[in-house]
């Protein structure tokens, strides 16, 4: 068996603070295949998007990699020293993020753009580097790329500059592509359109994808698996139509049934109450415990292990034998204030 | 930029005609940057062609035909306590002093610009060690730390632009660390990093050009404060040597006839001001056209 393209052990992303320090990603592991989609969903803060950054190098001070190893191909880059790291990993991947506009450099054409990487860092020549660059923009579905090509980014709509980026990032030919919330700032029409061109990369030129977003119906579209994070850690993780379908993680369910759903009658969507722990302070048992509907005692005090659960599926919840009767136990509690019983 | 685009230009055909055409399609005119580069062209153009302007020798004494008032025959500003015409060292004391102003500004410029793009991108100890060393240059008054600079150098332009330099970067420095304290973290940054770039090419391709515009802006009211202290040494003794004609020596000879003689100071009060409000508007249109 070939060893997967990406492997992360245990990944541990810290951000000092004054007089704290916060563990905003408290172990992450996950694998991503050859040419496989895979999403990372949570909320704001939930550690998903510095797991992503923590996997380039590109950390936001003062947030720091504490511990965890990174292997590419099977084979562990994170003794490298920091030039061959660096080069390692941006040659294997690289990277598109949520807002268009920010992401593309505002006084440069952005055919420019795209070239520039074969230029520096794959040594082609100027001529060569256009043509690559406009077999990019044809590429990602822009129309009239030769004409795009001179235009600066203020002058391209949402939708077009996200496939510019889209463009950059294969500018440098990677395996996989890290994606950061690339749809959220688009409306849905556009959403769907860039989500395609991710796809058929995936197909097409077997391009990886590692897709982070907070929304699920976004993930589900692009990916064909999900790990779920909260609070910094992953809490469950698998198929997404398995996922979706059942989930093994009581934050997953209720993300789940906060979304409302066209094709079920519920009566009630549900609300997850309370807030997230706060990560400067030890947690004590499963962090989702004091906002969880189905927590016993023992969820408070033991902190639950991620734990295969059928096939290819894992969950981080002490009670996930329960799991079948979830959607039951809610419904029989009535209102969600009861439930969790304030 | 064009540098990339021509040499495949030719392979394109039709597409890269038509790209030429639809770029920057209704420019708006930009009152305020017209009239300050018209302005300060003016000026420019009267310094250079000061020979052509006057016919009068701006070194010369002839203490017999001193104090003239303005509107004198031969002498359209008068002359000064020497019997100089005041009209052609008006002229050729733009000469001296948009070259000092000017030359003055550019050296801490890009000296502070390199150091500011260094001490904002790598961070760490190396911008503790240069704030450290900005901290202390602007712990001194500019004015005093660039008057013990040329005392200790001798006057003449040379220590001017060096004492200048040694403490105008600080400034740039300062502008350009914040900037690019604030690009770094800007998407662009991380995309340029994360293509893996050389450092140097994120440098000098995707920060400098998106945080050279405060400091470009700094420079050109920099100017006007340089030529003050350029003003300010040779009130001192320390500035552009006698008898060369400088605004600022003007001024400091007219001010002992101040209640006299208004007019001998106002006029190159005048001219410094003309001067600072010209680039004062070249600033404001770059701002404006750089917002649009």
């Amino acid at each position: 068996m070939t060893p997967p393209l990406l492997e992360v052990h245990d990944l541990r992303v810290d951000i000092p603070l004054p007089h704290a320090r916060l563990n905003a990603v408290r172990g992450v592991s996950l694998t991503v295949d050859t040419a496989e989609a895979v999403g990372l969903v949570g909320e704001s803060g939930s550690g998903k998007s510095l797991t992503l950054r923590a996997l380039l190098g590109l950390l936001p001070r003062p947030a720091r990699i504490v511990s965890g190893a990174i292997l590419i191909d099977g084979e562990d880059v994170t003794g490298l020293p920091a030039k061959q790291l660096r080069r390692r990993l941006t040659d294997t991947m690289s990277m598109i993020f949520q807002d268009s506009l920010t992401g593309l450099n505002p006084v440069m054409r952005v055919g420019d753009q795209i070239a520039e990487a074969p230029i520096r860092k794959l040594g082609k020549s100027r001529s060569e580097a256009r043509s690559i660059a406009v077999g990019l923009m044809r590429e990602v579905g822009i129309a009239d790329p030769e004409r795009r090509y001179r235009h600066y980014p203020h002058e391209l709509s949402g939708g077009m500059r996200q496939r510019i980026c889209i463009a950059i990032a294969l500018s440098t030919k990677p395996r996989l592509i890290l994606a950061d919330e690339p749809t959220t700032a688009l409306d849905v029409t556009i959403q769907a359109q860039v989500l395609g061109v991710l796809r058929q990369l995936k197909d097409e030129e077997n391009v990886g994808l590692l897709l982070v977003s907070h929304d699920l119906a976004v993930v589900s579209q692009a990916c064909t698996r999900l790990y779920v994070m909260y609070a910094g850690k992953v809490v469950e993780s698998g198929d997404v139509l398995d996922l979706v379908a059942e989930p093994r993680h009581p934050y997953t369910f209720a993300l789940l049934r906060s979304v409302p759903d066209p094709d079920a009658r519920v009566d009630r969507l549900l609300t997850i109450e309370g807030q997230p722990p706060d990560l400067t302070d030890p947690v004590s048992g499963c962090s989702f415990a004091p906002r969880c509907p189905f927590a016993e005692d023992a969820c408070r005090t033991d902190e639950p292990e991620l734990a295969a659960y059928g096939p290819q599926r894992m969950s981080a919840c002490r009670r996930v034998d329960t799991a079948p009767r979830w959607t039951a136990m809610v419904e029989q509690d009535g209102s969600q204030e009861a439930v969790n019983g304030r | 930029m064009s540098a990339v685009t021509t040499p495949g230009t030719g392979a394109l055909g039709p597409g890269a005609v038509d790209a030429g055409r639809t770029r920057r399609r209704g420019r708006r005119r930009n009152l305020t940057l017209i009239s300050g580069l018209v302005l300060f062209g003016l000026i420019v153009l009267c310094a250079l062609c000061a020979p052509l302007l006057t016919g009068q020798d701006p070194i010369k004494q002839n203490l017999p035909q001193a104090f003239l008032t303005p509107g004198s025959p031969g002498h359209p500003l008068g002359t000064d306590a020497f019997g100089r015409d005041v009209f052609a060292r008006l002229l050729y004391g733009a000469r001296v002093d948009l070259r000092v102003g000017v030359l003055a500004v550019v050296s801490p410029f890009i000296i502070g610009t390199i150091i500011g793009l260094v001490a904002g991108w790598f961070g760490g100890w190396v911008d503790t060690v240069i704030g450290r060393i900005v901290d202390i240059v602007v712990a001194f008054p500019f004015l005093v730390l660039v008057i013990a600079l040329v005392f200790a150098m001798g006057s003449g332009t040379l220590s001017i632009y060096v004492a200048i330099t040694l403490v105008g970067w600080v400034a740039y420095c300062r502008i350009v660390r914040g900037q690019v304290l604030v690009a770094r973290e800007q998407e662009y940054a991380l995309a340029a990093k994360a293509s893996g770039l050389p450092t140097w090419r994120i440098l000098l391709r995707h920060l400098l050009p998106n945080v050279i515009l405060q400091a470009f802006v700094y420079s050109m009211s920099d100017i006007v404060l340089t030529l003050l202290a350029i003003v300010t040494l040779g009130f001192l003794g320390l500035g552009v040597p006698p008898p060369t004609p400088d605004w600022g020596t003007m001024i400091q000879e007219g001010q002992q006839f101040i209640l006299t003689k208004w007019y001998m100071s106002t006029i190159p009060g005048l001219a410094i001001v003309v001067t600072g409000l010209a680039l004062a508007l070249i600033a404001d249109g770059i701002v404006d056209k750089a917002n649009k």
